[in-house]
């Protein structure tokens, strides 16, 4: 059983999975930054390796990957970063990245120092279902799991076909668009997560827009397994950037209070 | 796995190794039905008759094929140029944008939005969105709607509106992105009209498919006045749409085909836009082709003097074509398409785009090579008005009459 598998099986309640951009502002924060997330109650650590094009993230996302990028961070970076993390958790950890970084080293090798440095799962943002037989290989090999992306727009065809390829979790993208802090949450949100549901078993874990308590409460309403937050907390890093202890404060009250409306379901 | 049905790893959305469908999942039904829809249309009579009569009475086809006397003389060979500069327009762009935006309202599409470089794209979009009705908005690089500005105006005269990107290096590429990302928002309403041979499939087979007149024509016309066909076709390549519009109809033929990229400064310095030349496989905007990039992944700064060949990436048909043979690749640097741009104002009197003179520019410096009854068609891209503010450091003709 993965980390992840068994991070799923023992919640509770809704896990709340925290995402920074590995290397913003730069590496040697970037971990301390990954261990006030794990210590402020997130139960899975998702980090962003950052790209030059990353045509599925908003200005807040994107801002963070120059930042990580202008420090110097690479894949081998991500990965040093990652084993000094491992050191001091348990908790699952997850890779967001692109496909260029991945392809250009070979899926090969970022795959097996994922896996050497403490990775659990790797989600590749630009690989469909379609594309990702190699992947997917390779993480089995490895015992990654390799987690897919579902979408609103997904017909029930392909959802089907996803939901059975998916481990560890399916990422439910909430609403279309790119990611960043929105007023609302979409209306059907219970309607998508009921489509994932009725094809699997996988847990469903929703991401996208959801920065405030009140998102998080009707995620774990409309039957999510765990809320994915992002924007939320790459915004508290690029506002405290000149005052690490005032950036420590802010993320551990605002995790503290995402979590609270995690466990008030 | 792969789905029975239009599997998108199906054998028509690769060439060789190259192309494939990496987006987001969001955009992927979306791309199955432009997919099916692309698919309906070529088999339609009625859309293809529209899509004719377009061409024909609106847009100016067909172009012609113009033989240089003068360049010819000069350089010693038979020159001829593929005149899509008088396109409707000004560039080849109109075969494309006119194709897809009837596709675009044949799928009830009721918003386009474009991505454009040195603006010819998004102008033949912004006129085949007034043309059809149909509102368009142009992504612009902020970097490109300084150096193109004519094009800025014109696209806001056809009623489109064009969108600054201020991120990135605030060219094609950042404005590919930007535009991939309102399509994500929007991508139940909104059509994104895709200016070249690159993108996710269908977007290169269906803007190769458009594209393909060029070469259709250039290929009968040449017959009529030659009666043999060309040695070598040149063209230059950015994203590669005119390029593989004019090879297409060429590939099974005994012609040599060769894309002049951006060598920018020179590929030495790093400060250029040839992707087949100097970059490696990569993937970029929904594609795998060939792509500049650094040694983890990281997608280059690129340079050129023409807008609309300063892009990173190129169509993975071309990057096939070039790495089975067919093609030959090569680079020209800024200062050597900026005198081809004068020479041929001065020698035919026709001022060509900066993109197509790297074609002119690499022609003069194979010419000697050529015997003199050698035949070269170079396709003409785009006329060059857009880029007179830019060269008016180059220097102009001696001829006593100005």
């Amino acid at each position: 059983m993965s980390r992840i598998g068994s991070a799923f099986r023992e919640a509770e309640g809704p896990l709340f999975i925290g995402y920074t951009v590995a290397g913003d502002p730069d590496p040697a924060a970037s971990v301390r930054i990954a261990g006030t997330l794990l210590d402020a109650g997130a139960d899975i650590l998702e980090m962003g390796v950052p790209f030059s094009d990353p045509v599925a993230d908003g200005p807040v996302i994107q801002r963070a990957g120059i930042r990580a990028l202008r420090a110097g961070t690479t894949p081998a970076g991500v990965f040093r970063m990652v084993r000094e993390i491992r050191e001091v958790t348990d908790k699952p950890i997850v890779l967001l990245t692109y496909y260029n970084p991945v392809y250009r080293r070979g899926l090969s090798w970022f795959y097996s120092e994922a896996a050497a440095a403490g990775v659990d799962g790797i989600l590749v943002v630009d690989l469909p279902l379609e594309e990702a037989n190699h992947a997917r290989e390779c993480a089995q090999e490895n015992g990654l799991d390799q987690i897919l992306l579902a979408a609103p727009t997904t017909g029930d065809a392909r959802l089907a076909r996803i939901v059975d390829a998916a481990s560890g979790f399916l990422y439910l993208v909430s609403r279309t668009g790119v990611t960043g802090a929105r007023e609302d949450l979409p209306e059907d949100l219970r309607g998508l997560i009921g489509r994932v549901k009725a094809r699997g078993s996988v847990p469903v874990a929703v991401g996208f827009g959801i920065s405030r308590p009140a998102h998080v409460r009707a995620c774990a309403a409309a039957g999510a397994d765990a809320v994915i937050v992002g924007s939320g907390i790459v915004g508290l890093v690029e506002r405290h950037l000149a005052d690490p202890p005032a950036l420590q404060e802010a993320i551990c009250a605002y995790i503290r209070q995402m979590k609270g409306a995690v466990r008030a379901r | 796995m792969t789905g029975s049905r239009g599997s998108p790893t199906g054998s028509k959305a690769r060439y060789g190794r190259f192309g494939g469908r990496y987006v987001p999942e969001t955009l992927m039904e979306a791309l199955i039905r432009l997919d099916e829809a692309f698919t309906r249309a070529m088999a339609d009579p009625a859309f293809q008759q529209d899509l004719s009569d377009h061409l024909t009475h609106y847009a100016g086809r067909p172009t012609p094929l113009t033989f240089c006397p003068n360049l010819s003389r000069s350089l010693g060979c038979r020159i001829y140029l593929k005149r899509e500069d008088l396109l409707h327009g000004g560039a080849h762009k109109l075969n494309n944008t006119l194709g897809q935006a009837l596709l675009a309202r044949s799928m009830g599409k009721h918003r386009i939005i474009a991505e454009t470089g040195a603006g010819q794209h998004g102008v033949a979009t912004a006129i085949a969105g007034a043309r059809l009705g149909i509102p368009v908005e142009v992504y612009m690089g902020e970097t490109d709607i300084h150096r193109q500005a004519l094009n800025v105006s014109r696209m806001r005269l056809l009623g489109a509106k064009v969108i600054p990107v201020a991120s990135g290096t605030r060219t094609l590429k950042d404005a590919v992105n930007e535009a991939l990302r309102d399509w994500v928002e929007r991508v139940e309403d909104t059509y994104y009209l895709l200016g070249s041979v690159v993108g996710p499939h269908p977007y290169p087979l269906m803007v190769r498919t458009f594209q393909s007149v060029i070469g259709e024509e250039a290929r009968r016309q040449v017959l009529e006045r030659e009666g043999r066909l060309p040695d070598a076709i040149l063209a230059c390549v950015g994203g590669g749409s005119n390029a593989i519009g004019i090879f297409h109809r060429f590939l099974e033929d005994d012609v040599r085909l060769i894309g002049v990229e951006a060598g920018g400064e020179g590929l030495a310095t790093g400060m250029h836009g040839a992707s087949l030349c100097a970059g490696s496989p990569g993937v970029l905007h929904g594609a795998l082709s060939y792509l500049l990039q650094d040694e983890d992944g990281q997608v280059s700064e690129t340079h050129s003097i023409a807008a609309g060949l300063d892009y990173p990436g190129v169509g993975p048909e071309l990057a096939h074509l070039r790495e089975s043979g067919r093609m030959e690749a090569v680079s020209v640097t800024d200062r050597a398409a900026e005198e081809a741009f004068s020479l041929l104002a001065r020698t035919e009197g026709i001022v060509p785009a900066l993109e197509s003179a790297h074609a002119i520019a690499h022609l003069v410096e194979i010419a000697g090579d050529l015997d003199r009854d050698s035949i070269v068609v170079v396709n003409l891209s785009g006329r060059g008005d857009k880029d007179v503010e830019t060269t008016v450091s180059v220097p102009q003709g001696t001829g006593g009459s100005r």
